[in-house]
């Protein structure tokens, strides 16, 4: 069966970026025209029967996103767009491959989104690490700034859009939609209090949207082909095409555009290659490591946001982290928990002393002094951490491997104890 | 003292943001490409320039990883330890790389070539273990392949 790759499909062999000319010469910045003659509420409108929901993790349909940002004469300004291209969730690595091949088309998403609500001004919100990326959307921008595409009146139009390049310094909390808001405003990536949301008072409090790079890829195609064929691309309700992909030890590690709604199988067995030679498979995350683990049990779970979270974890980035049956599953919950409790920010208490405390309490058992006390206290922190017990969700996702952990492995939690070691090591 | 040079980059990049603290990031940057570091001297000069008090900034320095607050050796290794690549294999780079540099995480090699720094998930995964050697990304590496890279940066 073949199936239409909106995303990837005029990406070069070798990876190299497309230039701007040859961007325009595959149909790009077509869409842009569209949404400057429409009204922004109908490009809202349109984004919002798509059926789009956002590719950064916590899947928050895009159009009811931008139906909260206020619109017209008397609407605070400037307004901002920003694409979120802080990837930093382990075992993600879809948006760089966006950033590297086709900047354009992330710039005319952006320039969509930013039609949609009024936006001036806009910022590439860029990971530190990712200087192949950083280098190439420098050079579209200033590409599309020469073309008279961005900048005063893009496009001929009466319309203003300034767009520009930023570069982070690293932590994992500027992924997270407000601490992306203070660092990009020279402050320390805390979370904010919410209401007032973003829509309404973000940037320098001004009305603000952000929005992941693989969420912003899609708009041109919405645009030029309407929201029937974006749902059309998906097997499930839930629209469009994903990148999802696969790390760990299978035969053939890797990136791949696919219908939403794909079965784990499908994506284990057929696109990953299945398991390496003389491994069995024993779980996964299925999108990124703040993702409850699936098992053999949920291989034909069609991942997208509605049945993944039906089985108890969620799409989130959609690339799943294989583990392996020779693969300690206590050892890699610690690594996944000293990552966690490691980029908390300290702000909210159940976030940075409980992570912590799972974190020690997870050593603990790799070096085989656990016991069945711990166990109930690592069930105990995750019921601290919970959703609504802090600020943002680094602690929720953090929680949600080491729960699911708990579930699904807990005899090799108990091995640990009465072996009074790793079995592993 | 900032230089003229650092000055007028950080100046160049004040009409991005309408706020002059939205800068204060991208000033560390622009004096650590300069100098490898961001001393405390810097920290008052860069907070004079932007309004804002030299505690503040360094407030804002000391929470993001990749501003140096103490001098590093020529060439920065980021050695990813995220879970994609402690499953396929860090943990032996890790011990590789402690071994033949003499540093643990933290350090730098005495003779000032390589700063040995832990960094989360480089989103490379399915080509881990990965790292980056300055600006340089370094993907399916193995211990041995890591010796070889290493012999590149002098």
């Amino acid at each position: 069966m073949t199936s239409e790759r909106p995303l990837t499909k005029d990406m070069k062999p070798g990876g190299e970026a497309l230039s701007l000319r040859e961007y325009e010469r595959v149909g790009g910045y077509h869409s842009v025209h569209k949404a400057l003659r429409m009204d922004p509420k109908n490009v809202t409108d349109l984004v919002t029967k798509s059926g789009l929901r956002g590719r950064g993790g916590a899947g928050f349909p895009t159009g009811s996103k931008w139906s909260f940002v206020p619109i017209g004469p008397d609407a605070p300004r400037p307004k901002y767009l920003i694409a979120n291209a802080d990837e930093m969730e382990p075992g993600t690595f879809k948006d760089r491959y966006l950033l590297e091949g086709n900047p354009h088309q992330l710039l005319e998403g952006m320039m969509i989104g930013a039609r949609a609500i009024e936006a001036e001004v806009a910022y590439v919100f860029l990971r530190a690490e990712y200087v192949l990326a950083g280098k190439r959307v420098a050079q579209a921008i200033a590409e599309a700034y020469s073309a008279g595409y961005l900048g005063h009146r893009i496009f001929g139009s009466e319309l203003n859009l300034e767009l520009y390049l930023h570069v982070s310094a690293g932590r994992y909390m500027c992924g997270e939609e407000t601490g992306l808001l203070n660092a990009l405003e020279g402050k320390r990536a805390n979370p904010r209090t919410k209401p007032p949301y973003p829509q309404v008072s973000g940037l320098f409090g001004k009305p603000t949207i952000v929005q992941n790079v693989e969420t912003l890829a899609n708009l041109p195609h919405i645009l030029n082909n309407g929201a029937d064929w974006f749902k059309s691309l998906s097997r499930t309700a839930d629209a469009g095409t994903k990148l999802y992909g696969a790390s760990g030890k299978v035969k053939r590690p890797g990136l791949w555009e696919l219908p939403m709604g794909t079965t784990m199988r499908e994506l284990l067995e057929e696109h990953s290659g299945g398991m390496q030679d003389g491994l069995k498979f024993r779980g996964v995350l299925p999108g990124g490591a703040s993702t409850d683990f699936l098992t053999e049990q949920h291989l034909d779970v069609k991942m997208d946001f509605t049945e993944t979270q039906k089985a108890g974890s969620r799409l989130g980035t959609g690339t799943m982290i294989v583990l392996d049956d020779q693969t300690c599953p206590v050892g890699m919950v610690w690594n996944l928990e000293d990552f966690f409790a490691q980029e908390s920010c300290g702000w909210c208490t159940p976030c940075w002393s409980g992570l912590r405390w799972a974190e020690r309490i997870l050593g603990a058992f790799e070096r085989g002094e656990g016991n069945e006390t711990d166990l109930e206290k690592l069930t105990w922190i995750t019921s601290f951490c919970a959703p609504g017990h802090t600020f943002c969700a680094l602690a929720p996702g953090a929680a949600e491997p080491l729960q699911s952990a708990l579930k699904y492995f807990r005899e090799d939690f108990l091995r640990h104890i009465h072996e009074k070691r790793c079995p592993w090591r | 003292m900032l230089t003229p040079e650092e000055r007028q980059e950080i100046e160049a990049e004040l009409p991005r943001y309408p706020q002059k603290q939205a800068v204060c990031i991208d000033a560390m940057k622009i004096v650590q490409r300069h100098r490898g570091w961001v001393s405390d001297e810097s920290i008052r000069d860069i907070a004079e320039l932007l309004g804002m008090s030299a505690d503040d900034l360094d407030g804002v320095a000391t929470f993001y990883n990749l501003i140096h607050r103490k001098p590093v050796g020529r060439h920065v290794i980021l050695l990813c330890n995220s879970v994609s690549c402690w499953i396929m294999g860090y943990e032996r780079l890790h011990q590789r790389l402690c071994k033949r540099l003499g540093v643990q995480f933290g350090e730098t090699t005495s003779d000032e070539r390589f700063t040995l720094l832990p960094i989360v998930c480089l989103g490379t995964c399915d080509h881990a273990p990965a790292l980056m050697i300055g600006n340089d990304l370094h993907v399916d590496v193995t211990p041995d392949s890591m010796d070889q890279v290493l012999e590149n940066y002098r």
